[in-house]
């Protein structure tokens, strides 16, 4: 897209708001949504992967390390890893801005 | 070439379709439009007509098939009546908002509760917002002509929009009219093939029906209104191309001794012609009385129907629909819209009658023209009378 959402005016739609751009809703920041984030305490991580298979946004990959992290462009802050890390690695705590 | 066949008109209806060689029809079956997809599911068996027909489970199934034939760039034919538009409502407003050209006839019916099969407009007043373009007819010849119309207008690249044809259930439906049906190749040649602009294909994917948030909603709503709007240029075209081509002429707004008449009567559909029995009468007596139809309900026609009654002292209006709790008639609530801002203009006076069936007759078109007269002189205690109704 050229142009931002944002920026968009009703004469740049396509007719019936048609997407011609296949993939594009990998723009879209779902991680605005977020009012809990995911913290990390690696030394515990056993890299077994259990919060990316659990994690519905589907957001989580492997860092440089090997340890599982999540996208926070993307985390919605649902805390499902947090709940699914049986070794304990992740924390939710409050967004604060 | 210009011979009349005498034929049922949801039949003529159906050899419309064929004659625009509809690609999809998707359909189920209710009283009183049963005839319409009957007659077009033979054509389709007997090899008469080349489309898919697919035999539906409900009308909210019938839509959402039309929604998916059209968005591939298929020619698509529906039609319901009554409770089965009422089960499609919440897809009639995905079919205009994806701008799919799907064309469909609606046989009106009125709605439940006590069940009646018979015929008013209490189903088309309850799409009134749906995004669709609506055309009303009063009889079999405008019913087939307007059926290829409707085609050539909601396929037009300026246009993309689906569109209704109403007409009135039984009173229309299950009448044998003599029409002239246009030859195949004059259909041809009027309705070019469809070309739907960006359709569903595996090679170049598109995302229809895509979710809106905040930021995009209101654009998107504007920019439909807008072409809704500007169908109104399009459908005005295609009408006169209908007559240059056919002979028979369309407007939004139909007149009959209307124009400089100081008393107008204006109605909807197959009544209008009953009506017409009236106002001859009562112009055979010396009154100066005239009749308007809205061919064209959505878009509403406003410049069209203020120049139609800028003369007239009073407008009386028949509605076959009651806004419950509300204004009352729906198009006497819409006229009385259109003209409140203008400095000169005529009192309007609302009736609403003809509901689930119940005739109005020659006598009764007189006999509500001449209280509505009464009732602009001396005033009324209602903001409307209903016609006929035993107290």
């Amino acid at each position: 897209m050229a142009k931002s959402e944002s920026e968009l005016t009703w004469k740049d739609l396509e007719i019936g708001c048609i997407v011609t751009e296949p993939g594009n809703a990998r723009q879209y920041k779902t991680g605005a949504w977020r009012s809990q984030r995911p913290t990390y305490d690696f030394s515990k991580c056993i890299k077994c992967g259990i919060c990316q298979l659990f994690c519905p946004e589907g957001c989580i990959e492997q860092n440089e390390d090997g340890n599982f992290e999540a996208n926070m462009y993307y985390c919605k802050g649902c805390g499902i890893c947090a709940r699914e890390c049986w070794p304990r690695v992740i924390t939710m705590v409050e967004e604060e801005e | 070439m210009t011979t009349r066949v005498g034929v049922e008109v949801s039949i003529a209806l159906a050899d419309a379709v064929k004659l625009a060689n509809a690609d999809v029809i998707a359909a189920y079956p209710i009283t009183p439009q049963t005839h319409i997809v009957e007659h077009l599911a033979e054509l389709v068996a007997n090899g008469e007509l080349d489309a898919e027909y697919v035999p539906v489970e409900s009308e909210h199934s019938a839509m959402s098939a039309c929604v998916g034939a059209a968005a591939v760039g298929a020619r698509t034919f529906t039609a319901t009546a009554g409770q089965g538009l009422e089960l499609m409502h919440e897809v009639l407003y995905v079919a205009s908002s994806m701008r799919l050209p799907v064309v469909m006839a609606v046989a009106n019916r009125a709605l439940s509760s006590p069940l009646s099969v018979w015929g008013d407009h209490s189903d088309l007043m309850a799409v009134r917002d749906t995004g669709w373009i609506q055309i009303v007819v009063e009889n079999g010849q405008q019913t087939v002509d307007n059926i290829i119309c409707a085609f050539r207008i909601a396929e037009d690249k300026r246009v993309l929009l689906p569109v209704m044809v109403h007409l009135d259930g039984f009173y229309l439906t299950h009448v044998i009219e003599p029409i002239i049906f246009p030859e195949q190749e004059d259909v041809d040649r009027f309705l070019p093939p469809n070309q739907y602009p960006l359709p569903l294909n595996p090679d170049k994917p598109v995302t229809m029906g895509d979710f809106g948030p905040p930021v995009i909603y209101t654009e998107a709503k504007w920019a439909q209104e807008v072409n809704l709007i500007a169908s109104k240029e399009v459908i005005l075209g295609c009408w006169d191309e209908f007559g240059k081509a056919f002979g028979r002429h369309y407007s939004p707004v139909e007149k009959y001794h209307s124009d400089g008449a100081r008393v107008i009567l204006l109605t909807m559909g197959c009544f209008s012609e009953t009506a017409m029995v009236a106002i001859d009468r009562l112009r055979a007596a010396g009154n100066d009385v005239g009749q308007i139809r809205l061919r064209l309900w959505r878009p509403f026609p406003f410049e069209e129907f203020r120049q139609a009654v800028r003369e007239a002292d009073v407008l009386i209006v028949l509605d076959r629909a009651i806004s419950f709790g509300g204004p009352g008639g729906v198009v006497a609530s819409e006229v009385k819209a259109a003209l409140y801002n203008l400095d000169r203009k005529p009192k309007v006076v609302s009736f609403i009658g003809g509901l689930g069936g119940r005739d109005i007759t020659e006598a009764g078109f007189e006999d509500i023209i001449k209280r509505g007269i009464e009732i602009a002189r001396t005033g009324s205690k209602r903001e409307y009378e209903i016609y006929g109704v035993r107290e």
